[in-house]
């Protein structure tokens, strides 16, 4: 492998690691701050690239389609935590597994009986469909640089928001002790719904973003599913700074796996795991 | 309709049982006791739900033109949902074998699930065919009297894309592939054409099933520089890589190749980026054949859809199975006779008439396609009356 052929590989990693702190963000949200183990979380993935593709069709837009789903995510996000999840905080995780899983299956029926179990293709927006040549033969999408770009500032506002601001404050006490909260004039429950809302709009809004170079295709969010989960673990529960960390070595990984070692690429990432769980059974960054 | 009179049959034998009435579930719904009992186990739900409902239809199409008596006999479906899952395969296939008693199995779409199938066949000594999984075993090592496939092995269509490579003049190519048997199998087969007609794999690529993330692979690719590319994706990996492999920039000096599946059924999905791409099948979308061209007006009439290779596959498993009951006048009694007409059958298929090898594979033509305007459309013969090595099979 040369020089340039290593720079490439390395902008291939990052890329990808970034967009799956982007999905795996929402769950080490929901995870780490409830207390839910949320198996569902991959078919708000799935439900976000869905989104995009029948919104485009219909808007002839990503653009509108990403805000007009982002609307409808925060709605769904707040339904299912009003009329589903917020009686699972008191219960164990057995009870959420079961219902989580179930949801899977739910979406999964919704999606085949309302857009059918094709493959379909979302188009690149016409301003971003330029590629930038950067060898002889190889030329990069600017819609994936766009793509890093959002994910990085999307990174920063997250962090700003559970660092810096009130609500932030609210969020990181609630995570902590729940009653305590309570007891000082919190509304919790709607703390705990924003969160959850921000968690499914945040996997939708990554299966959004995804949809042009991923296409749109049944069982999507099983696969992005057991990643997240593995970046949550990795990046230590509920931090999202770990997640960020975490989810760029696993890009790494993965990447210089396929590369150097292609017949164990699919070992790489959870040898990384169990390396990192070994050295720091809390995962790297252990709170928010 | 199948599942409620299963559903309803299996409520009633269950009652039967729990009275004390030990009946076998067959005897209580065996009106006139004539008819076939025909099996099909194949994905109703999941990533090949449209795929199990073509072949259905296919077959189901072949039975109705037959007045809906396939060797002067009735037919009776029982279905169960393989869901691609091989876990539970031998437990569906069973259900169908010792429960419902059927005369034939029917199925699948998955390889892993058929494996599975083939070897409850076996032990069962029950009549399978297979309308669709690739998997070289099936009509390898596998192979048993009781047991035919309609459709193709994972080897034929990429050896035939091996000797069309090599034809046009590429010396040094790269494959990439899931790494799974059906993808291995390809690659393999491919190979075996490609360097026997004095061309050279100059890497061989794999990545875990059903990882998408593509980027390194088209970054090695555009390193080596090779005259050419041969790969094996299907559904929505199809779909990504294709599209992939066109914003990388690599299309234009680096021409892409595959087996069929690459682009069946993923034109939708992959739009302008598959545009004139060349593939290998059994089948193409315009086959200027008498026999294709009414199973397409018959198929579009019944089902208000256009027919696919999988319908087609479906369609020629009844034909077959058809073609065995017709010289027992359907007495599946007579197996020895039976499994003799459909060894020697010319099946009149809507791909072109096709035999079968002595491991039960058709040997078929193969056909090199290219990608215009959402459509497979017929460029020539690759391979002509391809029949599969069948290697391992002692039969």
């Amino acid at each position: 492998m040369d020089f340039s052929t290593f720079l490439i590989q390395l902008l291939n990693a990052l890329q990808y690691g970034l967009l799956l702190f982007l999905v795996a963000s929402g769950l080490t949200l929901v995870f780490g701050i409830m207390g839910i183990i949320n198996l569902a979380h991959g078919s708000f993935y799935m439900m976000g690239a869905y989104m995009a593709f029948a919104l485009t069709a219909l808007s002839g837009n990503l653009l509108v389609a990403i805000l007009v789903g982002i609307a409808l995510s925060v709605l769904i996000g707040f339904l299912l935590e009003w009329a589903l999840f917020s009686r699972l905080y008191k219960r164990d995780h057995l009870d959420q597994v079961l219902l989580t899983y179930g949801l899977i299956l739910i979406f999964e029926e919704l999606r085949s009986l309302l857009v059918g179990d094709d493959v379909h293709g979302v188009p690149i927006p016409e301003l971003l469909s330029a590629s930038i040549q950067l060898s002889e033969t190889l030329s990069y999408p600017v819609y994936r640089l766009f793509m890093s770009a959002v994910c990085i500032l999307l990174a920063i506002v997250m962090y700003w928001l559970i660092r810096h601001t009130r609500l932030g404050m609210m969020i990181r006490a609630g995570s902590s002790n729940r009653e305590m909260v309570q007891a000082l004039g919190i509304n919790i429950d709607l703390i705990y719904r924003i969160v959850f809302g921000l968690g499914v709009t945040l996997a939708a809004f990554a299966g959004m973003l995804a949809a042009p170079v991923s296409s749109v295709y049944p069982g999507m969010g099983n696969q992005v599913l057991i990643i997240c989960f593995v970046v949550v673990v990795i990046g230590g529960v509920g931090s999202v700074w770990g997640a960020l960390v975490a989810a760029l070595l696993i890009g790494l990984a993965d990447t210089f796996g396929k590369v150097i070692a292609p017949d164990y690429a699919g070992l790489a990432v959870y040898v990384l795991m169990a390396a990192v769980l070994l050295w720091r059974p809390e995962g790297i960054f252990r709170r928010i | 309709m199948e599942q409620g009179f299963n559903r309803r049959r299996f409520l009633l034998s269950t009652a039967g049982i729990a009275g004390g009435l030990a009946l076998p579930a067959a005897p209580v719904f065996a009106q006139g006791a004539k008819k076939i009992r025909v099996g099909l186990m194949l994905p109703y739900t999941g990533t090949y739900a449209s795929l199990g409902t073509a072949i259905t239809n296919g077959f189901k199409l072949a039975v109705d033109e037959g007045g809906g008596k396939l060797g002067g006999r009735e037919i009776e479906y029982f279905t169960v949902d393989d869901e691609s899952d091989a876990a539970k395969a031998p437990e569906n296939a069973n259900k169908l074998i010792k429960r419902d008693n059927v005369d034939v199995l029917v199925g699948t779409v998955h390889s892993g699930v058929a494996l599975a199938m083939a070897r409850v066949a076996r032990e069962t000594n029950t009549l399978l065919i297979v309308p669709n999984a690739g998997a070289d075993e099936i009509t390898g090592p596998l192979c048993s009297p009781n047991i035919f496939r309609t459709s193709f092995s994972a080897w034929q269509p990429s050896y035939a894309m091996g000797q069309v490579m090599a034809d046009r003049k590429h010396k040094n190519v790269v494959t990439l592939a899931w790494k799974y048997s059906f993808g291995e199998q390809s690659v393999a087969g491919f190979k075996e054409a490609f360097e026997k007609a004095g061309g050279k794999v100059v890497k061989e690529m794999y990545l875990p099933f059903p990882n998408v993330e593509f980027q390194p692979y088209l970054t090695e690719i555009a390193a080596l520089k090779p005259d050419a590319v041969f790969v094996f994706f299907s559904g929505g990996g199809a779909v990504k890589f294709v599209r992939d492999y066109a914003t990388a920039g690599l299309r234009s000096s680096i021409p892409l190749y595959g087996p069929g599946f690459v682009t069946d059924g993923t034109l939708e999905g992959q739009g302008e980026a598959a545009e004139g791409m060349l593939t290998t099948l059994h089948y193409a979308d315009n086959l200027d054949l008498p026999k294709s061209k009414s199973f397409k007006a018959a198929y579009f009439k019944a089902f208000k859809m256009q027919p696919d290779v999988f319908a087609v596959q479906g369609y020629d498993a009844a034909q077959l199975f058809a073609a065995g009951l017709a010289q027992v006048n359907g007495d599946v009694g007579k197996r020895a006779d039976m499994i003799k007409a459909m060894e020697t059958a010319t099946i009149d298929s809507p791909r072109g008439a096709f035999t079968l090898s002595k491991a039960h594979n058709p040997v078929q033509d193969i056909y090199l396609r290219k990608v215009e305007g959402k459509e497979n459309k017929f460029v020539s013969v690759a391979a002509k009356a391809l029949a599969d090595p069948a290697r391992g099979c002692r039969m």
